[in-house]
């Protein structure tokens, strides 16, 4: 598959991966190593390590175990791969207070084997699959609930997003994939705390779920949402077309009199 | 068969009213009224919308009133929104789901309500702008200023209480905070929030009073209170803008009737439709996203409607400041905020008339409006007022900026405890330079003509601009100024050797008067005008025009 939205890092990264492959290549066959394990799963490993080294260990380690700049990833399982570098905020463009989602970097082959790599690490939360995030027969009503009291004080009542302290942010929720969404309550993604199986079930993370999917239809039975801000866009609509439609009216009675 | 019948005097065009009429003769007290005048001017009729506003806000919540149940009873809902069908909730929010979603044109007047609202409240503070800087407050009208700010802190409280009534997340939340300032009153602040909500927050009274509240007694007086103001407006008449033939004892207007009928009427129904228009197209507070209030759940983006965001504001900009007194704790967080900074504003709004009236001394009455730039110091405290509370409404909605502009929500308090006190001043001081600018340049108008665009050169090379003297109805707004002077110091001792003991205070007052009326810029004098013309006439026949 073609890389369909060109993000001006992507040259790079096709760059980047075709030597880093092919210097992988050279270097296996130089060498003249002992064949690997038959399994696709130890070659799936190999490749991602291999990506690993070269783009996230300047980092994250050589062997994954944290440095100054980032976090050990050692036991934070395939989800937190596929989360952070799927969503595009893995790799990081710079040094930031948090990690903006953007078009991902890498292929979904690529993600896999970095997955892959990292969960060989160390036990941690697994890739959900598509089974545990079909919310066909998810309960909307309870999902409702739970997103009002686990996810609204930071996501807003309507997934709108909002703003934590010193300039970190929960994000707008309204494209959030399900699986995305799945992996962010298993690995707690930048400021979000993990919410684990025993704390939200799977079958409740469903519903939640469900009921964000309901959200993101944006379904406003009353009218235009103003962006479902809150009272702050009503007030500023107010004055400005409201009021503003009835000072030009007034200005033209007033007007018509001369 | 010759009965006699009685001739129906009342049987002609006009029966009806004769019929009134010669049972109440209210047509002598009726055609006073129905003649009396009116100026005209856009700005005049902000009032009309808050009116206006007011009545749709009657109608439509008696509407509301016929649905909405009042009470914290729990019950499960089980009405036609799918996402909360079977949830616990209060009587009250289960009733406003079902105007919501089950009551014929229930939403549609949810909404109406709720916007003529914000258009009742928005209306109100531009009319008490416009009467604040036009100088509509000063004597004899003072008695409607107070019973305007009333009107506007009741109008507040009014709008609050009826945000707080559904009973969604957003309003407890709301009402929580409410709690916790009451709780901030120094010794009293806990038994009162005890005795009002009875008992515990949030307890199972408090819907139910201030549902008493917010459809009997603050409408009911609110309507007292607005009755009040009209007929205050009726009886001492309209101000109006200086302008031709317009004095202080005169009104130039239209009649009531029908002029003013007409366009009054049809500017309810402007006004009406205009609310019902952007009620059906616009949603306001979608209640059923918030879900039933519990105490254990909040919102990101949880903010008050706009009329209270200054409040709220005032509240997230406070340091957490406080002190522990023999055990009890003074909440300065709170209690600065919420209670001494609106009991501060709303105060000396209230006093402002008689505040001015003792720095100017000026006992006369003003039937005549300043035009904003003529009393410069007093707009520029209005502007400085305005800046302050825009400052408190952005820092109610920092966490909205936040998120909007990608900006740092600590950042933005900061700066804001530094700009609340740094923007108020330099808005101060930019108001009154533009202020005395124009000053200035009315002043240049009157005496040497308005730039007329016209550009002359001269035998010698020169080029001139032509000015023209303004139009008769221009230069009657121009002369319209009128200027207070600086009270003169007053004497420390009098004419008998004794010292005057109000040295010290009229001392305050000349200094206070000074900084008010100093930088006035005069109007041209009668002597200064018709020098100015003369020397135009003889300017004009000598060529002298190049000296300019």
């Amino acid at each position: 598959m073609a890389i369909s939205r060109r993000h001006p890092a992507a040259l790079f990264a096709v760059l980047f991966v075709a030597l880093g492959t092919t210097g992988a290549a050279y270097a296996a066959v130089s060498t003249g190593t002992a064949p690997q394990a038959a399994a696709t799963s130890s070659t799936q490993v190999d490749e991602g390590k291999q990506l690993f080294l070269e783009g996230c260990s300047s980092c994250h380690g050589v062997a994954a175990q944290g440095s100054s700049d980032g976090p050990s990833l050692i036991g934070v399982g395939a989800a937190a791969v596929d989360f952070q570098v799927g969503s595009g905020r893995m790799p990081l463009a710079g040094p930031a207070i948090q990690a903006v989602d953007k078009p991902p970097v890498y292929t979904e082959e690529e993600i896999a084997s970095l997955a892959a790599y990292v969960a060989s690490l160390g036990a941690g939360p697994a890739i959900p699959s598509d089974e545990m995030v079909d919310t066909s027969n998810a309960d909307l009503v309870l999902g409702g609930e739970l997103f009002r009291t686990n996810c609204s004080q930071c996501h807003n009542v309507a997934g709108r997003g909002g703003a934590l302290s010193n300039g970190r942010w929960a994000p707008n929720l309204m494209a959030a994939d399900p699986k995305e969404i799945y992996e962010a309550m298993i690995t707690g993604p930048q400021n979000m705390p993990v919410f684990s199986d025993k704390t939200i079930t799977p079958e409740e993370k469903k519903d939640i779920i469900r009921y964000i999917e309901e959200l993101q239809k944006s379904e406003n039975p009353g009218g235009a949402d103003l962006g479902r801000f809150g009272p702050v866009t009503e007030g500023v609509f107010i004055f400005i077309v409201g009021l503003g439609i009835l000072i030009v009216i007034s200005v033209w009675i007033g007007a018509k009199a001369r | 068969m010759s009965t006699v019948t009685p001739t129906d005097t009342t049987a002609t065009s006009g029966g009806a009213a004769s019929w009134v009429d010669d049972r109440l003769h209210a047509s002598g007290g009726l055609s006073k009224l129905l003649k009396k005048v009116f100026p005209d001017h856009w700005s005049f009729m902000l009032g009309e919308v808050a009116l206006y506003s007011f009545i749709i806000l009657l109608l439509s919540g008696t509407y509301l009133t016929l649905w909405f149940k009042p009470s914290m009873t729990e019950v499960i809902y089980n009405g036609s929104y799918m996402p909360l069908k079977g949830i616990k909730m209060s009587e009250a929010y289960a009733s406003t789901l079902d105007i919501s979603f089950d009551v014929r044109a229930g939403l549609l007047m949810r909404q109406i309500h709720h916007w003529a609202a914000l258009f009742f409240l928005a209306a109100m503070s531009v009319h008490l702008m416009r009467v604040f800087f036009t100088g509509a407050f000063r004597k004899p009208r003072e008695m409607n200023w107070v019973i305007g700010t009333v009107l506007l802190t009741l109008g507040i409280l009014e709008g609050f209480a009826g945000y707080s009534l559904p009973d969604d997340l957003l309003s407890g939340t709301g009402l929580r905070i409410a709690q916790g300032i009451m709780q901030a009153i120094p010794l009293v602040g806990t038994y009162l929030a005890m005795f009002l909500f009875g008992g515990e927050f949030p307890g199972n009274d408090f819907i139910s009073r201030l549902y008493s509240v917010h459809i009997l007694l603050i409408p009911g007086i609110l309507l007292a209170l607005v009755t009040v103001h009209l007929i205050m407006v009726f009886y001492q008449k309209h101000t109006q803008f200086p302008g031709a033939g317009r004095t202080e004892s005169n009104v130039v207007g239209f009649r009531l009737y029908p002029i003013y009928m007409a366009k009054a009427g049809g500017f309810f129904f402007i006004v009406f439709g205009v609310t019902t228009l952007i009620s059906a197209l616009v949603a306001i507070n979608p209640i059923w996203l918030y879900g039933p209030y519990t105490p254990s759940q909040v919102t990101a983006g949880s903010q008050p409607d706009w009329y209270m965001g200054w409040l709220d504001g005032a509240v997230r900009i406070m340091p957490n400041w406080e002190t522990n007194v023999l055990g009890h704790t003074i909440s300065w967080n709170l209690l600065v905020p919420a209670l001494v900074i609106p009991g501060i504003m709303f105060t000396s709004m209230g006093l402002y008339p008689w505040i001015e009236a003792w720095v100017s001394g000026d006992k006369r009455e003003h039937n005549l409006l300043d035009r904003p730039r003529n009393a410069a110091t007093r707009t520029s405290l209005g502007a400085m007022a305005l800046s302050f509370y825009m400052m408190l409404w952005f820092s109610g909605d920092n966490d909205i900026i936040a998120t909007a502009f990608h900006l740092s929500i600590n950042q933005i308090t900061l700066a804001l405890r530094v700009l609340i006190f740094v923007v108020p001043p330099v808005v101060f001081i930019i108001t009154k330079r533009i202020c005395l600018g124009l000053q200035r340049k009315d002043r240049e108008t009157l005496l040497h003509g308005y730039e007329s665009g016209q550009v002359l050169r001269l035998p010698h090379g020169e080029f001139i601009e032509i000015h023209k003297p303004v139009s008769l109805e221009e230069k009657a707004v121009l002369m319209g100024k009128a200027d207070i002077a600086p009270l003169p110091a007053p004497l420390a001792i009098d004419a008998n050797g004794v010292a005057n003991p109000k040295a010290k205070a009229g001392a305050i007052r000349t200094r206070m008067s000074a900084w008010f009326y100093a930088d006035n810029v005069a109007a041209p004098t009668a002597l200064e005008l018709a020098e100015a013309e003369e020397h135009a006439l003889h300017g004009a026949s000598h060529g002298e025009i190049s000296s300019h």
